[in-house]
């Protein structure tokens, strides 16, 4: 039988915890869950191959968050990050993550993934924040991913590649139950029963079109299209701050990071055509896109990184780090466009936006336990509500939701499955290949990223959105009436831009119901120019109730750190003043 | 509705001489996270199918014999 071929099939299995998406906390959340109860299992399940799934397919430059004992503090870090998010921060999961993350980085170290230390054998942690120091820098950060794998089998984790989690299963008592399944090269469905459930699906990253207009060259690893959110809301769980979309500059076309992180500390720095300095600080904020975007649009654009002017020396370290680990790509980009870095600068430009609380905030909403509000559902990484996580936070969070979830399953018993439910999702996944004629996914998911680009991009235009609304609405009927998939692969491809839709109409719904500015580019209504404390300093929820789409608002919780009056606008000062 | 076949070049090329796929090697295709590469019928080497391609590396990084290369793909160029 020839691969992508369609295969009716369906089987059942059932663990007592079921991660889902093996790229960075899933892993993390399976060897934890599986280290607390050796008996029990645990099935960790991944659209891709875990071997190289996820954000840090190829490895990671560094670590942009880690508070270690002599650097940084716990409390000073969860002072930095509800700055940058303007107050809108349930700081006990920050804190708890502040003080938790630098065990997992040893943990890591174990595990036999190499940070940059100093003559002394202490890690070399660099400044790229506003206040404090948290970068640690990863030169043999390619090995990550192998080095993660070699757990997993050692701690026999049962992984299953290659199936995508279509949906939640809920028990009649409102408990997980387990998730729905379809294998992307064979189309053969797998019911898994679970009695705790772990979302690590990773960012909606492809949610707008890279102005490249190359579908898959997104800023995110483009298998990320926002499943995990969108199957989070279909099961009922709240979604927080949807409203904070993630746009990150990057290397303009390559779209992917410059990185200002690992230069910023050796000296280079973001400049205008004036190849002078703009902002404050290369650290992402709302703030700091927004002084990036107007300095694009003022006529002082292109924005470039600035590395000319560093040594010799200096430049190669950086280029080693840069063109060998995360995306290793970028030096073969960069020669191709004939750019050397010692005399010439890199040309940036801003990401299409997307969902990631890696980057900003917006992720379905967990407390500091990664507990979702649906009893037995967790969620770590990428996808989760903690704010400014990277890959460390995905890490750190993960283990405390395999920690977690092992705890209820050890706890519940399995929860009821509908099999009517099942009978239903099967017919729904599969309507697209039981069509003879029809509008293949790539053109729904084109026409559908292309609206995004124009309707919901900020600055948003409450007119523009209603708008985009109409005609998102018209691309959904006809990726529900009209859509066909002829094999597997486009059937993947299929249910794809159903979590992309998903998302699109999440992300406007969100951006509606905020009725201010807020976190600088990331959610500038010009309908409402100003940051309004008063009404909305809070976050927002948005969740299916009856089958509708609702948002509401949740009080920030009573801070663990407090910060004083003369320190909450910090981030607010990005633009460097023009001097006399 | 009648469909058109699109064109494209692809950023992944394999050098049939060094691929090993009609051996039974399948780690390029085992490790794309966009599973865009196949084994192909005709010639039995690997081939990428989709042009969908986050052009990340692993396929040529993991290649046993180095037959794999990542090219950026044209549109970003």
């Amino acid at each position: 039988m020839a691969m992508d071929e369609i295969v009716d099939g369906l089987s059942e299995v059932s663990c007592d915890v079921l991660v889902i998406g093996g790229g960075t906390a899933g892993p993390m959340a399976a060897l934890k869950a599986k280290m607390k109860n050796p008996k029990a299992n645990v099935v960790l399940l991944e659209k891709a191959n875990v071997k190289r799934s996820g954000a840090i397919s190829m490895g990671m430059d560094g670590l942009n968050n880690a508070v270690i004992p002599g650097y940084a503090t716990p409390e000073q870090y969860t002072k930095e990050i509800t700055i940058a998010n303007d107050g809108i921060v349930d700081q006990k999961a920050v804190y708890k993550y502040a003080q938790s993350c630098y065990s997992i980085i040893e943990e890591l170290d174990g595990f036999g993934i190499r940070f940059l230390k100093n003559e002394n054998g202490d890690y070399a942690v660099k400044k790229v924040h506003h206040i404090g120091t948290y970068v640690l820098p990863m030169p043999n950060g390619e090995t990550v991913k192998k080095a993660l794998y070699r757990q997993l089998r050692r701690a026999r984790i049962l992984i299953s590649n290659r199936y995508m989690a279509t949906r939640l299963l809920k028990s009649s008592d409102g408990r997980i139950a387990g998730a729905i399944s379809v294998n992307t090269r064979t189309a053969e469905f797998l019911v898994i029963k679970a009695k705790a459930v772990i979302l690590c699906m990773g960012a909606a990253g492809r949610l707008g079109l890279p102005t490249s207009g190359y579908m898959f060259g997104t800023y995110e690893n483009a298998a990320n299209s926002g499943d995990g959110y969108a199957m989070a809301y279909h099961a009922g769980a709240a979604l927080a701050n949807l409203e904070c979309f993630q746009i990150n500059p990057l290397i303009k076309d390559y779209n992917g990071p410059a990185c200002a992180y690992v230069a910023g500390p050796y000296g280079a720095y973001t400049a205008n055509n004036e190849d002078r300095r703009f902002i404050e600080c290369d650290y992402w904020s709302g703030q700091m896109m927004l002084e990036f975007y107007n300095e694009l649009l003022s006529g002082k654009g292109p924005v470039f990184l600035q590395l000319k002017h560093l040594h010799d020396k200096t430049i190669e370290e950086i280029e080693q780090t840069l063109h060998k680990v995360e995306r290793p790509t970028r030096g073969l980009f960069q020669e191709g466009r004939g750019v050397d870095y010692r005399k010439e600068s890199i040309e940036m430009h801003i990401s299409e936006i997307g969902f990631c609380s890696g980057h900003s905030a917006s992720g379905v909403f967990v407390d500091d336990n990664a507990r979702t509000t649906v009893p037995g559902l967790y969620a770590a990484g990428d996808m989760a509500s903690v704010p400014h996580n990277y890959m460390l936070g995905a890490f750190t969070n993960g283990s405390f939701a395999g920690l977690d979830a092992m705890d209820f399953a050890d706890n519940h018993d399995f929860g009821d499955i509908d099999a009517a439910e099942v009978a239903r999702e099967r017919e729904r996944v599969l309507a697209p290949t039981r069509r003879e004629d029809g509008i293949p996914p790539n053109q729904i998911e084109y026409k559908t990223r292309r609206l995004v680009n124009d309707y919901l991009q900020p600055p948003k235009v409450t007119r523009k959105y209603e708008l985009g609304m109409r005609r998102l609405a018209e691309v959904r009927d006809d990726m529900q009436e009209r859509m066909i998939a002829r094999n597997a692969h486009e059937l993947l491809r299929a249910l794809e831009v159903q979590s992309i839709m998903d998302c699109a109409d999440m992300a406007t719904h969100a951006s509606l119901f905020r009725e201010e500015s807020r976190w600088g580019l990331y959610h500038w209504r010009t309908d409402f120019p100003e940051k309004d404390d008063e009404n909305w300093f809070c976050h927002t929820l948005l969740s299916k109730q009856d089958g509708r789409m609702t948002s509401e608002k949740r009080a920030v919780q009573p801070y663990v750190v407090p910060i004083a009056d003369d320190e909450k606008d910090l981030y607010d000062k990005q633009r460097i003043r023009a001097s006399a | 509705m009648p469909l058109a076949t699109h064109q494209t070049s692809v950023p992944v090329v394999v050098d049939d001489a060094k691929c090993i796929a009609d051996k039974g090697c399948t780690v390029c295709v085992d490790v794309c996270p966009l599973d865009v590469l196949r084994i192909s019928d005709m010639t039995g080497k690997a081939y990428m199918a989709y042009d969908e391609c986050w052009y990340c590396m692993p396929c040529e990084a993991d290649c046993p014999t180095g037959a794999v290369t990542v090219n950026i793909p044209y549109l970003l160029r």
